[in-house]
């Protein structure tokens, strides 16, 4: 479970739990997981990064495949851990890990072979690719063929889906002006596909997006794919008040 | 040049709310990189052509020493001369004595970022003889005294308008009094300006985009023809290049020329490439007399066999500009040195030191735009970490940062705790953000809700809390 995802959003936990769950895969959530180390990786702090994924490590020992709902933190299992080792044996226990970690889409559709899902969403979305889940880990078709299967659901492409939101982990706070001209760019994007919802499969980049759109006061509402795909996409959206719909 | 790159927050700033500016870049964003992806989806082994690239660009790392000397053989047998320049100093230094043998009081170049680099105008200025850029792009800025922004579209901040009222005030004089709107027109008339320059030139100095070793001929590709006539009319052709611009063969070059105009500007070619090999012969028609190569270190050769030698495979195409959301943001200037983009976040601090040009490897999301069209495949933003690395192993990171990471990584190492004070940091923003679902302001988040709000978490607790309650 990804940090952000358990302090802020707990619903796409659950919803990727039941996307699993009705995939046929049996869940579990090991206790004692933190987060696996970006923010020190991406800060320069390799001991500190090497200490947290070896820590990762323990933790994930002995299941078939650790899913994440996120390209990111899927990404940074799957393609970064093993250059953090040195040391042949934790290096090898690093690969295999790697060989096991997936993001969630993906797992889904390349991995179960998922080719459709039993949910409903009455509005016109719009899909935002998160960097590292595209370019990382070639997520692209997976969740819009998945979102394809959503009763009543219609997709409007914005123009430019690849391009980053200007999240950036520590980026957005560290460089906030420039973080604020690319979301900016985003927001304009999104606005001018039409849609009413805008979904993504990272909570770093929806909180971004989220956030730059109800400051300038926009009605687009902003969830992760897979609560609309697990059928949870009638509850409040991020940076929304409870009882709101 | 003079950097002002540890000023590169201020420089965004600037660059944010200029309107000239952003109307530059908002051309920029979308024609170079349109232009390139239908040119990569016009040739089905662009793929394959760049793994060949990258190749040819690592051997002739591995082996740099070899074909450098074959090199200056070669250049030698041809009557030409190579000259080592281990610094920017020397650089200009034996550039400058060559300038003076002639007696030269102009000299023409072509385009050369390493003439950039080693501020080779300031210098031939103080021995008082005239730069003059025969490059369109290069002629502009000259006249506004700017560096460029762009490294192959020097001038590509600017609008056409600032380029008319520019000529306008530097061609009255010459008799050009009418204020020119057409794109064309304004061409024309530089063209006018300049040709004269260039017949009365006595020396000729271009950049190199390859140096092949097999021939000794330093290879030039332009779209305006003008380093033809910086190559060819003067007495003298000094041809400008680091070390990492050699390569072994001319087939080599094909491969590189073939994924270079592509991934630049969406050309199958450029419109001219032009190969120099040693100077004029008996029975030429044309050509220098003398012909001399200045090879630039500059400290290059120290990231050979390091972590960071994939940034010299670099052949300096600008497509990882061009494709990066955060240059399509703040344009070219703001990076305070020669080389902006995600190249140069890799490049200025090796070549002016990581203290000065710290900002520019920190100042990027990683999204890995500019990796996945780099032509050679040069990994940036691994590069960009590594630079973040020795930033930390050497204590340069900002202290603000280092304090945070020291929390955080204190309470990631310990579970138990982390999730007791996650628990409640739930629990207070869920509480406190309830009726509105957000936050306008946050303590410490100041970063954040200048321009964005903060979700709030719904009521409920942690994901880990709920699913503790859910399977027990
Ligand atoms: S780093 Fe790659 S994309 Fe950037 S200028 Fe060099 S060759 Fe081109």
């Amino acid at each position: 479970m990804t940090c952000l995802v358990d302090l802020f959003r707990p619903a796409i936990g659950f919803a990727a739990v039941k996307l699993l769950e009705e995939a046929g895969c049996t869940v579990e959530v090991p206790p004692l997981q933190v987060c696996c180390g970006q923010p020190a990786y991406n800060s320069g702090d390799r001991a500190t990064t090497r200490a947290i994924a070896a820590q990762v490590i323990d933790a994930f020992e002995g299941y078939d495949a650790v899913v994440a709902p996120s390209g990111s933190c899927g990404g940074m299992l799957s393609h970064h851990y093993p250059g953090l080792f040195d040391d042949p044996v934790q290096k090898a226990r690093a690969e295999n890990l790697a060989s096991r970690s997936y993001e969630l889409m993906s797992f889904l559709v390349d991995v179960l072979g998922v080719t459709k899902v039993a949910a409903q969403y009455d509005g016109r979305v719009t899909y935002h690719d998160s960097c590292s889940g595209l370019r990382e880990l070639g997520v692209k078709q997976q969740p819009r063929r998945l979102l394809a299967s959503v009763g009543g659901l219609k997709l409007s492409e914005m123009e430019s889906p690849e391009v980053c939101c200007g999240f950036g982990g520590t980026f957005c706070v560290k460089y906030p002006e420039i973080s604020n001209a690319m979301v900016g760019e985003k927001s304009a994007d999104i606005a001018a596909t039409g849609a009413d919802t805008l979904l993504a499969g990272d909570l770093g980049c929806l909180m971004n997006m989220a956030g730059k759109l109800q400051r300038e006061g926009s009605a687009v509402r902003v969830r992760h794919v897979a609560e609309v795909l697990a059928g949870m996409g009638d509850q409040a959206a991020i940076g929304e008040p409870e009882g709101k719909r | 040049m003079q950097s002002t790159a540890r000023d590169f927050k201020d420089n965004a700033h600037a660059a944010l709310v200029d309107p000239n500016l952003q109307d530059s870049l908002a051309k920029l964003k979308v024609g170079f990189s349109e232009r390139r992806r239908q040119a990569a989806e016009r040739l089905p082994e662009f793929e394959a052509l760049r793994d060949r690239a990258r190749d040819i660009k690592n051997h002739a790392l591995a082996n740099l020493d070899f074909y450098l000397e074959e090199f200056e053989r070669k250049v030698t047998a041809l009557g030409g001369h190579v000259h080592w320049a281990p610094s920017a100093e020397d650089a200009r230094r034996i550039i400058g004595e060559l300038c003076r043998s002639m007696g030269a009081r102009t000299v023409a170049k072509s385009k050369s970022m390493v003439a950039e680099e080693i501020a080779l105008n300031e210098h031939l200025e103080a021995l008082g003889i005239a730069p003059i850029e025969t490059d369109l792009g290069e002629y502009i800025i000259q006249l506004r005294h700017e560096p460029p922004s762009h490294i192959i579209a020097p001038a590509v901040h600017l609008t056409k308008d600032q380029v008319a009222d520019t000529f306008l005030e530097h061609h009255r004089k010459l008799g050009f009094t009418r204020r020119l709107t057409e794109r064309n027109d304004l061409v024309a008339e530089a063209r006018y300006v300049l040709r004269q320059k260039f017949l009365d030139a006595d020396v000729g100095l271009t950049g190199a985009n390859f140096l092949v070793a097999e021939t000794g001929s330093s290879m030039l590709v332009t779209n305006e023809g003008n380093a033809d006539l910086s190559n060819t009319l003067p007495r003298m052709h000094i041809v400008l290049a680091s070390i990492e611009k050699v390569i072994p063969t001319l087939e080599d070059a094909a491969v590189l020329l073939r994924v270079l105009a592509r991934s630049a500007t969406g050309q199958e070619s450029s419109a001219y490439t032009t190969l120099n090999t040693g100077p004029r012969r008996p029975g030429d028609l044309d050509g220098p007399e003398h012909y001399h190569v200045v090879i630039l270190d500059n400290g290059r050769s120290a990231v050979l066999g390091t972590e960071m030698q994939d940034m010299l495979r670099c052949i300096r195409c600008g497509a990882c500009m061009n494709h990066c959301p955060v240059y399509g943001a703040i344009g070219g200037h703001a990076y305070g040195w020669v080389y902006p983009g995600p190249i140069g976040a890799v490049l200025t601090p090796q070549l002016i030191g990581v203290e000065e040009a710290g900002n520019l490897p920190n100042a990027s999301t990683f999204c890995g735009r500019c990796e996945s069209v780099c032509p050679v495949r040069i990994p940036l933003p691994s590069l960009m970490r590594h630079w973040r690395e020795r930033e930390f192993e050497r204590h340069l990171t900002p202290r603000a940062v280092r304090q945070g990471l020291a929390l955080w990584s204190f309470l990631a190492r310990r579970p138990r705790l982390y999730r007791r004070l996650t628990g409640l940091a739930n629990r207070m923003l869920a509480l406190f953000g309830r009726a509105q679902g957000r936050y306008r302001t946050l303590p410490l988040a100041g970063g954040w809700t200048r321009f964005r709000d903060f979700p709030a978490p719904p009521p409920g607790g942690t994901f880990h809390a709920q699913w503790r309650g859910r399977r027990s």
